[in-house]
C-alpha cells in the first residue's frame, strides 16, 4: 500500500505547534516508516506538491501570502486539517483585529518606538501586505478535521495521525476537544 | 546586466524569510539582504491588558522558546510588584531556563541544522533533514531527539506543559518540582552528557571539513552582548550586560539591563519587518553587535562549570580568544548544552527545589519595569509601564534574533560573495547562503513575533524587471 503523503505548514503564529509534532519525540522515528513527509518546514522540499493526502495547517490567516498560500493548499490536499487554536479561532495572532486595521500596529512597532526618520516597512514582491482582519483557515477554506490546542499535546496529534494512517475518520474526544 | 536574486523562503529556520542577492554588471555579489517577511503586532494589542495576563500571552510570541518569554515577562512583572522572589522560585526558573536551552540548543543541532553539518552542504536536498538524519546515522538521530526530549521533559515537569506553560507569574513561579520529578531528571542526566560530549566530539571532527564556511560565514569584527555575573561568568537568567569587542576587550560591563535604552537603538528598514538593534555609543553602522552562544561565550571571563570550562578553554585556543565566525555559533551551541547539563546536576538536590515558598505576593508598586532574560538565541528584553490598576500602558520588546539582523544581513553578503561568481548558481551554493542564516539559529516567531512559509525560488532579474532566469528548488 502506498504510504500517506503529509505535508505541514505554519502561517502566523508562533511554530509551537510544530514544535509540538517534534514532541513526538522517538515516534518520529517510526512514522518515518509509515508515511511519506512530502513538504514542511523542517525540511528542504521548496514547492507544494501537486497532491498530497493530509495537510497540517498551524497559524492565522493574516497576510496576503497566507491567503493565497491557504487556497492552493486546500485544492492539493485531501484532507486538510486545521492544526492548533491560531488555526481554528484566530486566537492570540487575531488579538489585533479589535485595534482596527493593520496600519495601527504597524505604526506602533514601527513608527512609534524606532529611530527617528522611522518608516513603515514596504518592499513590494518581497514583504507581504498584511490583512486589516487575521481570521482562522476554516474562514477561508473548508476544513475536514479540527485539532485544538495552544498547542495541541503530542498526544493528540499522535492520535490523530494514527487514526488517518489506518483510515479512520479522525475523531476526538473528551479531555482531546480543549482548547489553550 | 545587473541582476537580483531572491531565495524564498529561507528553509530549516524557525519562521518565514527571504534573502535577496544583487548582482553587479559584472556577475558579482555587490549587496546582499536578509528578509523577515511577517509580523503579528504584539506591542500594541497587550495595550490596556492586566500585568497578569502578560506572561501567558508573550509566551505565546514563540513555541520554540515560550520559557524566554515567560521569565522575561515575569521578571518585568517582578520589578513592578517591586518584590524579591523567593529563593526556590528564583532557583525554579533557572532549572526550567536551563531545560530550555538544552531543548532549543538540540533542535537547532541535530533537527535543523545537523543534516548540513553531518550528511554535508552539497549532500542531496531531498535526504538532507531529520529524516534523512535518521536514515544515515540512526544512532546519533535518536540521540538528539532524546536530548532535546529531555529539555522539554524538565520545562513539563515544572509548568505542567512542554510548550507554553502558565507557570513563570510576576512574584515568583506557580509550582515547585515534585520529588519524582527531581528522581527522573537526574535519572537521565547521564544519557544527556553523554549525547552532549559525543556531539562536540563529532564537530570537531568533522570541523575541518567545514575551513571554507568557517571562514566565510559572517567572519568579521563586531561587538558581542550578553549577560554575565557578578564575577563575570556565563548566566543565563539574571546579571547584568557586558559588551566586548572582537579584540575581547570590554566596551562597557555591568550594565544594569534597567538602562538598555542608553545603550541600545534601533533602526528600521524598509525591507524587512525586523528591526535593526544597534550599540548606540557608535551609531547604526558602527554599532553592529552579535547575541546568543557565540557572543555569550565571548563575553564571559569563565562558564563557570568545569566540564564547559575544559570546553571554552580549547574553543579559545583554537580561535585565539574571541570568535568572530559565526558558523562558531554550531560549536559555542554545543559547549553551552554541556554548562545547562553540569548546571542542572549541581543544583538538583538543592532542598529548595521542592519547597512551597514560591511566590511573593503584591499589588502594583511601581508603574515601570524592565525584565531581561538570555533566551538561546540572545538576550531578550521586556519593557513594560503599567497604570496604578496594573493595567499595561506600553510594552517594548528587544527580541534576540532581532539583535542579530545586522549580522544576519552581513553573513548573507559574505557567503554569496565567496561562492558566486557569475549567474550560475549551484544548489550547494543556495544552501549554503541559507545554512549561514541557519548558524545564528534565528527565531522569527520571536523577532516579528509571526511566522509563515513559502516555497524557495530563485529568479534572476535583469535590471529591466525581466526574468532571465528561474530556479524552483523542489
Amino acid at each position: 500500500m502506498e504510504h500517506l503523503k503529509l505535508a505541514t505548514m505554519w502561517l502566523a503564529g508562533c511554530s509551537g505547534c510544530h514544535m509540538s509534532f517534534l514532541d513526538l519525540d522517538e515516534f518520529l522515528i517510526d512514522l518515518a516508516g509509515m508515511i511519506d513527509i512530502v513538504y514542511t518546514p523542517l525540511i528542504d522540499a521548496k514547492v507544494f506538491p501537486g497532491r498530497v493526502d493530509v495537510t497540517l495547517l498551524e497559524g492565522a490567516v493574516a497576510n496576503q501570502d497566507h491567503l493565497e498560500f491557504v487556497k492552493m493548499v486546500r485544492a492539493r490536499t485531501s484532507i486538510l486539517v486545521s492544526f492548533g487554536d491560531c488555526a481554528l479561532t484566530g486566537n492570540v495572532t487575531a488579538m489585533r483585529n479589535p485595534l482596527g486595521g493593520a496600519e495601527v500596529v504597524l505604526r506602533r512597532s514601527y513608527i512609534d518606538s524606532g529611530d527617528a526618520g522611522a518608516q513603515f516597512p514596504s518592499s513590494p514582491g518581497v514583504l507581504p501586505q498584511l490583512l486589516d482582519r487575521v481570521v482562522p483557515i476554516h474562514h477561508v477554506v473548508p476544513v475536514d478535521v479540527y485539532i485544538p490546542g495552544c498547542p495541541p499535546p503530542a498526544s493528540r496529534i499522535r492520535a490523530v495521525l494514527e487514526q488517518l494512517i489506518g483510515q479512520h475518520p479522525a475523531q476526538l474526544a473528551g479531555t482531546d476537544l480543549k482548547f489553550g | 546586466m545587473a541582476q537580483q536574486i531572491l531565495i524564498d523562503p529561507v528553509t530549516r529556520i524557525e519562521g518565514h524569510a527571504k534573502i535577496t542577492i544583487q548582482l553587479d554588471d559584472a556577475g558579482k555579489v555587490s549587496d546582499a539582504r536578509f528578509h523577515v517577511a511577517e509580523f503579528r503586532g504584539f506591542e500594541k494589542f497587550c495595550e490596556g491588558r492586566p500585568l497578569w495576563e502578560m506572561p501567558g500571552i508573550t509566551a505565546r510570541i514563540c513555541g520554540i522558546c515560550p520559557v524566554s518569554h515567560l521569565l522575561a515577562s515575569a521578571k518585568a512583572g517582578d520589578k513592578i510588584l517591586a518584590v524579591t522572589i523567593p529563593p526556590a522560585a528564583n532557583k525554579l526558573r533557572r532549572l526550567m531556563n536551563l531545560g530550555q536551552i538544552i531543548q532549543s540548543h538540540a533542535l537547532s543541532f541535530f533537527h535543523l541544522s545537523g543534516p548540513d553539518l553531518m550528511l554535508g552542504m552539497d549532500s542531496d536536498p531531498a535526504g538532507r533533514n531529520i529524516f534523512g538524519l535518521i536514515a544515515a546515522d540512526p544512532d546519533f538521530a535518536r540521540r538528539g531527539i532524546r536530548l532535546r526530549q529531555f529539555g522539554q521533559e524538565i520545562i513539563e515537569l515544572l509548568g505542567g506543559k512542554k510548550i507554553h506553560p502558565a507557570w513563570s507569574v510576576p512574584g515568583g513561579v506557580r509550582a515547585g518540582l515534585a520529588r519524582e520529578g527531581r528522581e527522573h531528571i537526574r535519572s537521565r542526566l547521564p544519557e544527556a552528557f553523554e549525547t552532549a560530549q559525543l556531539a562536540l566530539r563529532r564537530f570537531k571532527t568533522i570541523f575541518d571539513q567545514f575551513h571554507e564556511e568557517a571562514i566565510s560565514f559572517g567572519d568579521f569584527p563586531s561587538l558581542f552582548m550578553a549577560l554575565v555575573s557578578a564575577e563575570g561568568n556565563w548566566e543565563h537568567y539574571d546579571g547584568n550586560l557586558r559588551f566586548v569587542n572582537s579584540d575581547g576587550e570590554v566596551v562597557a560591563d555591568q550594565v544594569d539591563p534597567v538602562f538598555y535604552q542608553q545603550y541600545i537603538g534601533e533602526v528600521v528598514q524598509p525591507d524587512s519587518y525586523l528591526k535593526s538593534p544597534y550599540y548606540k555609543p557608535l551609531g547604526p553602522t558602527q554599532g553592529i553587535y552579535r547575541v546568543g552562544p557565540l557572543a555569550r561565550l565571548n563575553v564571559c571571563t569563565h562558564m563557570g562549570v568545569p566540564l564547559a570550562d575544559l570546553e571554552l578553554k580549547e574553543y579559545r585556543y583554537r580561535f585565539h580568544g574571541t570568535a568572530t565566525s559565526s558558523f562558531l555559533y554550531h560549536y559555542a551551541r554545543l559547549i553551552e548544552i554541556l554548562a545547562a547539563l553540569e548546571l542542572i546536576e549541581r543544583m538538583i538536590d538543592d532542598p529548595d527545589l521542592t519547597s512551597d515558598h514560591l511566590r511573593a505576593v503584591a499589588g502594583i508598586n511601581r508603574l515601570d519595569g524592565v525584565g531581561v532574560s538570555e533566551a538561546p538565541r540572545g538576550t531578550l528584553f521586556h519593557h513594560y509601564q503599567v497604570d496604578k490598576d496594573g493595567l499595561i500602558r506600553w510594552v517594548n520588546l528587544i527580541i534576540a534574533t532581532g539583535q542579530n539582523n545586522l549580522a544576519m544581513n552581513r553573513t548573507v553578503a559574505q557567503i554569496a560573495g565567496h561562492y558566486i561568481h557569475g549567474p550560475r548558481i549551484p544548489e550547494g551554493v543556495l544552501n549554503r547562503i541559507e545554512a549561514g542564516i541557519r548558524a545564528f539559529d534565528p527565531c522569527l516567531s520571536c523577532s516579528t513575533h509571526a511566522v509563515g512559509f513559502m516555497p524557495l525560488h530563485v529568479q534572476l532579474v535583469a535590471a529591466d524587471g525581466t526574468i532571465q532566469d528561474e530556479i524552483w528548488r523542489d
